[in-house]
C-alpha cells in the first residue's frame, strides 16, 4: 500500500433543508486501501460516499479525488463506481449486457468489451454466468455482478453502499472475506458504508467512524479497538466495560489512577488520549477479553481484584460472565475461551478477577 | 319455499348474477342483432345473415368517418401518452411547489362530465375564433386521455428503483443515455399499454366529439346521424359489434402490457393498480 492520497476530503459539510447531515468532515483515503466508513444509520456515511460518487454535491468544502476537484462534476465523469446496496442490477439486460453497459460509452470494440466482461465475470467468479437474465440470479450472485460492473470501469475508487447487508450471515461472511481478497489482489482503492462494526474491522486498512454528521475517530481497526478516543466510540465498537476512576497524581510520562474497583494503577503517557485533559477523566475502559477469571491459585495475573459472578451466559466457544466488582454499581461483563479442562462458574460464586494496566484505556 | 331457502343461502351468488347480466345483456344484444336477418330490432329473430357487415363495406361516409376516427385516435393516443409520461415522471420522481394541486388539475377531466368538456370547449374555440376540424377533437380527446395516460404510467415510474438510474450515470451514461437506456426500455410496456387505452378511449368518444367536430365526422357521430333511419339500424349493429371487439381486444392487450411492466420489475402485477 502507497501512502499517496486518492481522495481528499476538506471541510465537506451537507444540508437537507434544516437537517445537516455532515457537518465540516476532514478525512484523506490512501490510493490502495480499503476504507471503511462505519456509523449508526443516520450519521452520514451513506451522504459522505454519495458526495464522492457525485450523486449529491456538498453544501460546504470540497471533494478531491485524484488531485483533481470534483466540484460541479457529474457522477457520469468520475472516476469512481458504486456498488448498490440494492445492487440496481438492469432487470431488462443479461449478465453480460449489465456488465458491459457502462463500457458502450467507451471508445471499445466489440471484441474487447466481449474481452473485458468476460474478465470481470471470472474476477467476481461468475464464469458462465453471461447470458443469464437478472431475475434468475441469486442475491450473492446479484452483488457480485453489481461488483464485475464496477470493476470492468477500472475505476480509481470503488464505492460500496452496505453491499453485504441483504445477504445471509454465512454467505455475508464468506462474502466479507472474497471481497477483501480481490481488493488486495487488484489493488484499487475501495471505499465502504457500513453499519455493522465487525465487518469493518475485517475488511478495513482503515475506519473512520462517523456520529451525527462528524467523524469520531479515523484509523486502523486495531488503535480504534484497543485505544477508542470516547466512550461513545469505545461502545459502538465491540463491547467495553466502563469503571469510574480519578487521576490522583500526574508524573513525567505517567498517570496515577485510582480505580476503586480494580485498585491503583500508573498508566504510561501514550495511554492517554492525545486531545483529553488528565484532570478530567473520570472513566476507564476495559474489554472482556482483558479482563480474566482466575480459577485456582496457581493461575496468576499481573494485578488482582476480587468480584462475585452474578449471571453466566454461555455461547459454545466462549462464556460471559457477569461479574460484580467491589465498589460498583454495575457488573462488568468478562469473556472466557472454553479451552479444555476449565468447567463453567455460576452465579453466586466468588471469583478472583486478572487484569493488567495496559489493557486500561482513559476517557473524559 | 325451495326458492326462498336458495337465495338466503346464495344470495351473494345471486346479486352477482342479476349485476352481470342487468351490465352486460344489453351489450350481447348488440352482436346478435348484427346478425339477424330482419330490419326490424325484437325478437324473434329471423334468420341469420351477414348482410349488414357488407353494407358497411358499400357505404363511402361510414369510411371516411373511420378515417377521421382512426387519425383522431392515433395522433391522441400519442399526444395524451407523451404528455402522460411527461407528468407522470414529474409526479413519482419529483418534488415541486402546488404539486398536489398541479396533479389533480391534471386528474380532474377523469371525473368532469364530458358534456360539460364539450361545451366549454366549443365556447372557447368560438371565442377565439378557431373553426372546428378533426384538430379540435384531437384537443378535446387529449384533454380526458392524458388523465387515464399518467396513472397508467405513473404505476410503471413507481415500480422503477431510483438507484438504476444512478448506476447508470455512474457508469459513465449521460442524462439522456440513461433516459433512452435504462428508463425507456424499462417503462416501454407501460407506454404501449397507454397508447392502446387512449387509442381506444378516443375511437368510442362522442359526446367531445359531437361538440368539436366539423364536417369531418368521426365514426360514434355517424353512429349517432344513423340512428334516424330505422333502415340503417341493422348495419349500425354491425358496425357496433366490430367496435365492440376491436375496444375489447385493445384493452386487454393494453392491460397485458401493463402487467409485463410491473412483473418485469419484480412486482405483483394485480397489487400496482392499473385499469383492470
Amino acid at each position: 500500500m502507497t501512502q499517496n492520497a486518492i481522495i481528499e476530503i476538506e471541510g465537506v459539510s451537507k444540508a437537507f433543508g434544516t437537517v445537516t447531515a455532515l457537518n465540516g468532515v476532514d478525512a484523506t483515503i490512501r490510493e490502495g486501501e480499503f476504507f471503511s466508513l462505519l456509523g449508526p444509520s443516520g450519521c452520514g456515511k451513506t451522504t459522505l460516499l454519495r458526495l464522492i460518487a457525485g450523486f449529491d454535491e456538498p453544501t460546504n468544502g470540497t471533494v478531491v479525488i485524484a488531485g483533481q476537484s470534483m466540484a460541479g462534476i457529474p457522477a457520469n465523469k468520475r472516476p469512481t463506481n458504486m456498488v448498490f446496496q440494492s445492487y440496481a442490477i438492469f432487470p431488462h439486460l443479461s449478465v453480460a449486457e449489465n456488465v458491459g453497459y457502462g463500457l458502450k460509452r467507451k471508445k471499445m470494440s466489440r471484441q474487447e468489451i466481449n474481452r473485458a466482461v468476460t474478465d470481470a465475470l471470472a474476477m467476481v467468479d461468475l464464469v458462465g454466468y453471461g447470458n443469464r437474465a437478472a431475475h434468475e440470479l441469486s442475491g450473492g450472485q446479484r452483488q457480485r455482478v453489481a461488483l464485475a460492473r464496477a470493476l470492468v470501469m477500472k475505476p480509481k475508487v470503488v464505492l460500496l453502499d452496505e453491499p453485504l447487508s441483504a445477504l445471509d450471515k454465512k454467505l455475508r461472511e464468506q462474502m466479507q472475506v472474497e471481497l477483501r481478497q480481490l481488493q488486495q489482489q487488484i489493488g484499487i482503492t475501495f471505499i465502504l458504508v457500513t453499519h455493522d462494526q465487525e465487518e469493518a474491522l475485517i475488511m478495513s486498512d482503515r475506519i473512520a467512524v462517523l456520529f451525527e454528521g462528524e467523524i469520531a475517530q479515523l484509523d486502523t481497526p486495531e488503535v480504534l479497538y484497543r485505544r477508542p478516543v470516547s466512550q461513545r466510540v469505545a461502545s459502538f465498537i465491540g463491547v467495553m466495560n466502563f469503571l469510574p476512576a480519578t487521576v490522583v497524581a500526574k508524573a513525567k510520562g505517567a498517570l496515577a489512577v485510582d480505580i476503586p474497583s480494580l485498585g491503583k494503577v500508573n498508566l504510561a503517557a501514550e495511554q492517554v488520549p492525545d486531545d483529553v485533559d488528565p484532570a478530567s477523566i473520570t472513566t476507564i475502559g476495559v474489554r472482556p477479553e482483558m479482563l480474566t477469571l482466575l480459577f485456582d491459585d496457581a493461575e496468576k495475573a499481573e494485578r488482582e481484584t476480587t468480584g462475585e459472578v452474578t449471571a453466566t451466559s454461555y455461547c459454545g466457544d466462549m462464556t460471559y460472565y457477569s461479574v460484580l466488582l467491589p465498589k460498583a454499581h454495575e457488573p462488568v461483563t468478562i469473556s472466557m475461551r472454553n479451552t479444555a479442562g476449565r468447567s463453567i462458574v455460576q452465579a453466586g460464586t466468588k471469583v478472583r478477577v486478572g487484569w493488567g494496566a495496559e489493557s486500561v484505556v482513559l476517557f473524559d | 319455499m325451495k326458492w326462498s331457502r336458495f337465495l338466503s343461502r346464495n344470495w351473494l351468488t345471486f346479486y352477482a348474477v342479476v349485476y352481470m347480466l342487468v351490465l352486460y345483456l344489453p351489450v350481447v344484444l348488440l352482436p346478435l342483432f348484427a346478425f339477424n336477418a330482419s330490419t326490424i330490432i325484437a325478437f324473434p329473430m329471423t334468420g341469420f345473415t351477414f348482410e349488414w357487415f357488407g353494407v358497411l363495406f358499400e357505404t363511402k361516409a361510414l369510411h371516411s368517418a373511420v378515417r377521421n376516427s382512426l387519425i383522431i385516435a392515433v395522433v391522441t393516443s400519442v399526444i395524451s401518452t407523451l404528455l402522460g409520461t411527461l407528468g407522470a415522471r414529474a409526479m413519482v420522481r419529483f418534488h415541486f411547489p402546488l404539486k398536489r394541486g398541479i396533479v389533480g388539475l391534471i386528474m380532474v377531466p377523469l371525473i368532469l362530465p364530458e358534456i360539460i368538456v364539450g361545451v366549454s370547449l366549443l365556447v372557447l374555440l368560438m371565442q377565439i375564433g378557431i373553426s372546428l376540424s378533426i384538430w379540435t377533437v384531437i384537443a378535446g380527446h387529449v384533454l380526458i386521455c392524458v388523465p387515464f395516460s399518467v396513472a397508467i404510467l405513473s404505476s410503471a415510474f413507481q415500480g422503477l428503483d431510483p438507484s438504476l438510474e444512478e448506476a447508470s450515470m455512474d457508469l459513465g451514461e449521460t442524462r439522456f443515455g440513461t433516459f433512452r437506456r435504462v428508463i425507456i426500455p424499462l417503462i416501454l410496456p407501460g407506454i404501449i399499454s397507454s397508447l392502446l387505452i387512449t387509442f381506444t378511449i378516443s375511437l368510442d368518444e362522442f359526446i367531445i366529439a359531437f361538440f368539436l367536430t366539423g364536417t369531418d365526422i368521426t365514426l360514434p357521430v355517424y353512429i349517432w346521424g344513423q340512428m334516424r333511419f330505422p333502415t340503417k339500424l341493422p348495419s349500425v349493429m354491425a358496425l357496433g359489434t366490430i367496435l365492440l371487439v376491436l375496444s375489447v381486444f385493445l384493452l386487454m392487450l393494453g392491460e397485458v402490457f401493463r402487467r409485463r411492466s410491473a412483473s418485469r420489475q419484480g412486482q405483483d402485477a394485480s397489487a400496482t393498480g392499473g385499469l383492470m
